[in-house]
């Protein structure tokens, strides 16, 4: 029987270095949203424990490996990189996976980049690593997350991929025209 | 002319640049406007309304005079201030405003009609008859006037809009900002200095000024030395701060590539939105003018301009120059030229008691009344203690004194106030939160009160901050006494300018006080003094002071207008940064895309997805055509078409159930696991919000379908159910609209398909829902209908969809099918009576679409009270019909319905037409409609006009449901 081809969001689509800025896709591999139900933060607390996760505050993310899990919203996580305990006891779980594209831009000048798309302070006292927001990437909606000094995490709805990309490198590249005038 | 030995330019990077298509040489450093003064060139522009020939008035963003078209590769910005634009090699300006040429401009004929074009002249004078206001008198007052033209193509230059946050915003990088980011940056904050100019300093690099024992200007060059080391340190040159608003933010235009050639992917401007904790306004302050007769005259300008030149450009501004002026500061300008080498004439003090010793002729109690020159000053005429005289003179700096530059304080609503003792208004302190306005911005003009400013407001904002002020001290610098005597205009009978950007006169403000326009704020607007590209930055304290003359109240009772953001214009191409083509909106792409345009479907926006109109076939020549067969296709084959769009709510909880009855109209608690319902949900006005199916999937597991055109709103609305209504309920739910694909899958042959790619077929039911494999994937079934037929819907992990898609054409073709577009799905859903947003557009109740039955009598829900209220049923309202044109002529969506025999008059009108379509099944037109009381009318013949698309016919109103009333088809 032949198989369905599986393609991800932003298939074919090659990273791109700009003034020391790289964009690439980031295959994200299993996303499953943990809501945990009225009273049962315990009870998901105790089940997150074997993978050496936490529950993240507000605006933050934990990560234990491979995983990640970002808080996404009032009561709500993404577990992002494994899959799911089946069930989570005490939380509504959603399949994520495919709707969501990652994006990863890496360099010096990443927080310049995107704090020409994103109203936020993204300097990094203010938003260490760590820091996770939903937030506005110009006119999208999307996870951001600091996953290094000089690195952060984009996810945006899978249809909007290819203007999420497009979107940073337009970034990308007036940074890298103002970087040639020295 | 050039000085030797003077200024800040480098003199040996020559650049070649056009003005008016001749060629001129400058030096790096220049900017247009000290170009052309260093060739000579004094005529520039001309005045907005009587074309009268002007010259460079100041060397700032403030510049009313010097406004010219800078082209770049078939583009033109128009009002570009030559005392800010750089000069870069190959620049090309033009001067605007002129017909033929700038020297010959045949609409200076209305300076000859000046005495009948006067303030308010277009007021009174086009005012009959009405019928010529818009075609005859607008075109006409538009070409005369205006000033710079646009291209009238696209802009297809970069722009780039960004964020910023610091602690402390200084705004104005002269003395005072320089001192105060020092100040603060030394103590740790974080620190934005942001300058309009492309070189930091303000003033002491356009004066000759000490600074502890050593020029300002080294002072200036140490100071920004140890800015751009710190990290803690962004210098922002060539940034204008524009606006102030709330909570700490502000706006500021950068000029990034402007003075520059254009280069590729460089941003021409960027627009920063900066979000400061405190921030500095160290913007120092405008010099005003003095009004006399003649006073616009090219050669007569600021007398800080001339210092400007001279000391930054190495440029004089004349050859024998002459200085009018009401305070001590202006004899500055005097002594600087002649210690360069540049006769000065004379300089005349309007003060009968200030000090004539001076190394040349000073008059007192001296006024100027008069000057002569056509195309530059010649000379001027005087009146003074000792008489009247004429002086030859080709270049006359003018002082009245400085206004501080405090516009940034009244951005939200500040009033300043008058310091009678400078005869300036000054900033009112906190009027904007956070903004402590320090320097000459608060009308303290020494450079030692500059400094000390600077320090002081740096440790008030570092404590401010939580940030100890460590102990610093401001240099020592001149202090200087400023003294002045107010002097706004001299009197006389001729036109002595204001507002040289609008051409407004001492008497036009004294004409508008005797036509009653006495206030402030009307002067301003029967005048238009003040509404041009300056904002007034030149001329509102002197045109007030006129007023309050004309009106015999004082200054401070008289007022000032609103200053408001911007401060310097800013283009809308900045602040629509990366908006131009795909910028405008996200794109959203369904999985199957590809494989849509592969087969050259024309992709149609539907809200920000694009989705495919129809797949033409080889000798269809137009949508119709494949639309038909597409039609045709469906009701005896099978089609397939991308339903991924419509939103998808995954819904879990105990009290999942509840949250349902709660927001739809109809009950879910009693649908069983792996049954669909239809749903109809309403606003809290009682007005339909949405429809839908909802999915049992399992105990307490919902999956609910929204249109596509609403899926963010129903996820808005729910969220707000859940949170302000029953936030503590057992309930969670989140979209999954992205991560399924989900493709229809309709026709009588949609079971053959359907089997023959099924690994186990669920032999589902109408409106069933089952788990099942699609090829090892596993996926979901429903078997739902929005085409009548019988139809499913299967809806696979979105990164299979493109696969799957293919799979279903390919097999579809088989058995005589293919996908169909939106143009079909329309069609199918209009030959059925389906509704869509075209017919739930937000002005409709359930009644009105027959669906009053769909709200529970047994249950409350959201919008079920206000349903129920007068108004929102009965046979006054419009209700969904069906309509089919009498000898079958084509109807149109937007058309309205009258009675036969009714004049078609707003006052008769019935209803109007939502939705129609070329129905192949039943070889006519078809259309869905609001009629008054129209369930009532079934049968009857009605008039359907649409002014706009000149239809008028005659149509059979019937059942909205035209195919299979019985649904024999979708339950087979």
């Amino acid at each position: 029987m032949p198989e369905l081809i599986a393609k991800s969001p932003l298939s074919g689509t090659l990273p791109i270095t700009l003034g020391g800025l790289r964009l690439s896709e980031l295959v994200l591999g299993p996303i499953t949203s943990i809501a945990p139900f009225p009273g049962q933060d315990k009870a998901v607390a105790k089940a997150l424990k074997p993978l050496g996760l936490s529950f993240p505050a507000a605006n933050t993310f934990t990560s234990a490996a491979e995983a990640k899990l970002v808080w996404t919203a009032r009561s709500q996580a993404f577990l992002i990189g494994i899959p799911a305990p089946d069930p989570i006891p005490g939380a509504a779980q959603t399949d994520q996976s495919d709707g969501w594209a990652g994006l990863r831009i890496e360099g010096p000048t990443a927080c310049d980049a995107l704090m020409r798309l994103y109203p936020l302070d993204l300097r990094l006292q203010s938003f260490p690593v760590g820091t996770a927001a939903r937030a506005p990437l110009n006119h999208m909606q999307s996870i951001l997350m600091r996953t290094a000094p000089y690195a952060f995490d984009v996810l945006v709805f899978r249809s909007m991929a290819r203007t999420g990309w497009h979107e940073i490198e337009a970034a990308m590249r007036t940074l890298s025209a103002r970087a040639a005038l020295g | 002319m050039r000085i030797d030995g003077k200024g800040l330019i480098d003199r040996n990077t020559p650049l070649g640049f056009r003005f008016d298509g001749r060629d001129y040489i400058g030096l790096q450093g220049d900017t247009l406007s000290s170009a052309l003064m260093a060739n000579g060139v004094k005529l520039i522009g001309r005045s907005f309304k009587y074309h009268r020939p002007r010259g460079v008035l100041t060397a700032g963003s403030e510049e009313p005079n010097a406004l010219v078209e800078i082209h770049e590769g078939g583009q033109q910005t128009p009002n570009v201030r030559a005392t800010t634009q750089e000069l870069f090699a190959g620049l090309d300006a033009h001067s605007q405003n002129r017909f033929p040429s700038l020297k010959y401009d045949l609409l200076s004929v209305n300076d000859l009609a000046a005495p009948f074009l006067s303030a308010g002249f277009y007021y009174k004078t086009f005012m009959w008859p009405r019928a010529l206001w818009e075609r005859v008198y607008e075109p006409m007052i538009r070409r005369a006037a205006g000033l710079g033209k646009l291209s009238g193509k696209h802009d297809l230059g970069t722009y780039e809009q960004a964020f910023a946050f610091c602690d402390l915003l200084v705004i104005g990088a002269g003395p005072t900002g320089l001192i105060a980011a020092l100040t603060a940056a030394r103590a740790g904050a974080d620190v934005i200095l942001a300058d309009e100019d492309a070189n930091m300093g303000g003033r002491l690099l356009s004066e000759n000024l000490q600074v502890d024992g050593a020029p300002a200007t080294d002072w200036a060059d140490a100071a920004l030395t140890e800015l751009k080391a710190m990290p803690n340190v962004r210098l922002m040159p060539r940034t204008t701060v524009t606006g102030a608003y709330d909570h700490g933010t502000y706006g500021a235009l950068e000029r990034v590539g402007l003075h520059l050639p254009a280069r590729d992917g460089l941003p021409r401007e960027c627009f920063w939105r900066i979000t400061a904790s405190q921030a500095i306004l160290a913007s120092g302050a405008i010099e005003r003018a003095i009004a006399f007769e003649n006073n616009d005259r090219p050669g007569i300008m600021m007398a800080s301009a001339i210092r400007t030149y001279l000391h930054r450009y190495g440029v004089a501004a004349g050859k024998r120059v002459t200085i009018f002026a009401n305070n001590d500061d202006a004899r500055r300008t005097a002594r600087d030229l002649i210690a360069s080498g540049v006769q000065v004439a004379a300089i005349l003090d309007s003060r009968p008691d200030a000090s004539a010793i001076e190394d040349c002729p000073v008059y007192l109690g001296a006024t100027v009344t008069g000057t002569t020159g056509r195309h530059a000053l010649r000379s001027i005429t005087i009146a003074h203690a000792g008489g009247n005289a004429q002086i030859e003179t080709d270049c006359l700096g003018l002082s009245g004194g400085w206004n501080p530059s405090l516009h940034l304080t009244c951005h939200m609503n500040g009033r300043p106030v008058w310091n009678a003792d400078i005869a300036s208004f000054v900033p009112s302190p906190g009027a904007v939160p956070g903004l402590t306005a320090a320097g000459a911005a608060l009308g303290h003009f020494s450079t030692q009160q500059c400094l000390n400013d600077g320090v002081s407001a740096a440790n008030a904002a570092l404590s401010a901050l939580g940030r100890e002020a460590p102990a610093n001290r401001a240099p020592v610098a001149e202090d200087t006494l400023y003294s002045l005597q107010p002097l706004w205009a001299v009197p006389g009978k001729g036109r002595a300018w204001l507002d040289f950007a609008n051409d407004v006169t001492v008497k036009d403000v004294r004409l508008s006080v005797q036509e009653g326009f006495a206030s402030v704020e009307h002067m301003k607007r029967y005048t238009t003094q003040g509404m041009a590209p300056d904002q007034g930055k030149n001329s509102n304290v002197a045109a007030l002071a006129v007023l309050a003359d004309a009106t015999g109240r004082g200054i401070p009772e008289t007022g000032i207008t609103t200053f408001r953001p911007p401060f310097v214009p800013v283009s809308i191409a900045a602040m629509g940064a990366g908006g131009r083509g795909a910028g405008f909106a996200p794109q959203r792409f369904m999985t199957s895309d590809q494989a849509s345009r592969d087969r050259g479907a024309p992709m149609i926006e539907a809200g920000l997805w694009y989705r495919p109109s129809y797949f033409p076939k080889p000798g269809e020549t137009t949508w119709q055509q494949a639309c038909n067969r597409e039609v045709n296709m469906v009701r005896s084959a099978v089609g397939i078409a991308d339903v991924s769009t419509l939103g998808k709510i995954d819904i879990q909880g105990q009290d999942a159930a509840r949250f349902l009855d709660f927001v739809y109209s109809n009950t879910f608690s009693t649908l069983p696991v792996g049954r669909v319902r239809y749903g109809l949900m309403l606003r809290e006005d009682g007005h339909v919000l949405d429809d839908g199916t909802t999915a049992c999937l399992a105990e307490n597991h919902y999956l609910l379908t929204t249109t596509t055109a609403a899926a963010g709103l129903v996820m808005r609305h729910l969220d707000f159910v859940h949170q302000a209504y029953c936030a503590n309920w057992d309930l969670r739910f989140i979209s999954v609209t992205e991560a399924w694909a989900q493709f229809a899958i309709a026709g009588p042959k949609a079971r053959a398909l359907l089997t023959s790619m099924l690994d186990h077929d669920p032999a589902l039911p109408f409106m069933g829902v089952a788990p099942i494999t699609v090829q090892g994937v596993a996926a979901r079934l429903f078997r739902i209908s929005f085409s009548g037929e019988e139809g499913y819907e299967i809806a696979v992990p979105a990164r299979h969809g493109e696969a799957l898609f293919r799979d279903l054409l390919a097999r579809a073709e088989t058995i005589g099918g293919g996908p169909y577009g939106m143009e079909a799905l329309n069609v199918l859903r209009i030959e059925k009576g389906f509704i869509t947003h075209a017919e739930i557009h937000g002005r409709i109740t359930a009644y009105d679409i027959g669906m009053d039955k769909m709200v529970s009598a047994k249950k409350d829900c959201i919008g079920k009270a206000c349903a129920m209220r007068p108004g929102m049923t009965g046979p006054e309202r419009e209700q969904l019909v069906g309509l089919r044109p009498i000898g079958n002529v084509p109807i149109s969506a937007g058309a309205h319905l009258f009675k036969t025999g009714d004049p078609v008059h707003r006052t008769h009108d019935q209803g109007y037409v939502t939705s129609v379509g070329y129905s192949p099944s039943l070889s006519t037109w078809l259309g869905l409609a609001f009629l008054k009381n129209g369930r009532a009318r079934h049968g009857e013949t009605i008039r359907l006009v649409d002014h706009l698309r000149g239809i008028d016919c005659l149509c059979t109103v019937s059942d909205p449901v035209f195919l299979d009333k019985e649904g024999t088809k979708l339950r087979a």
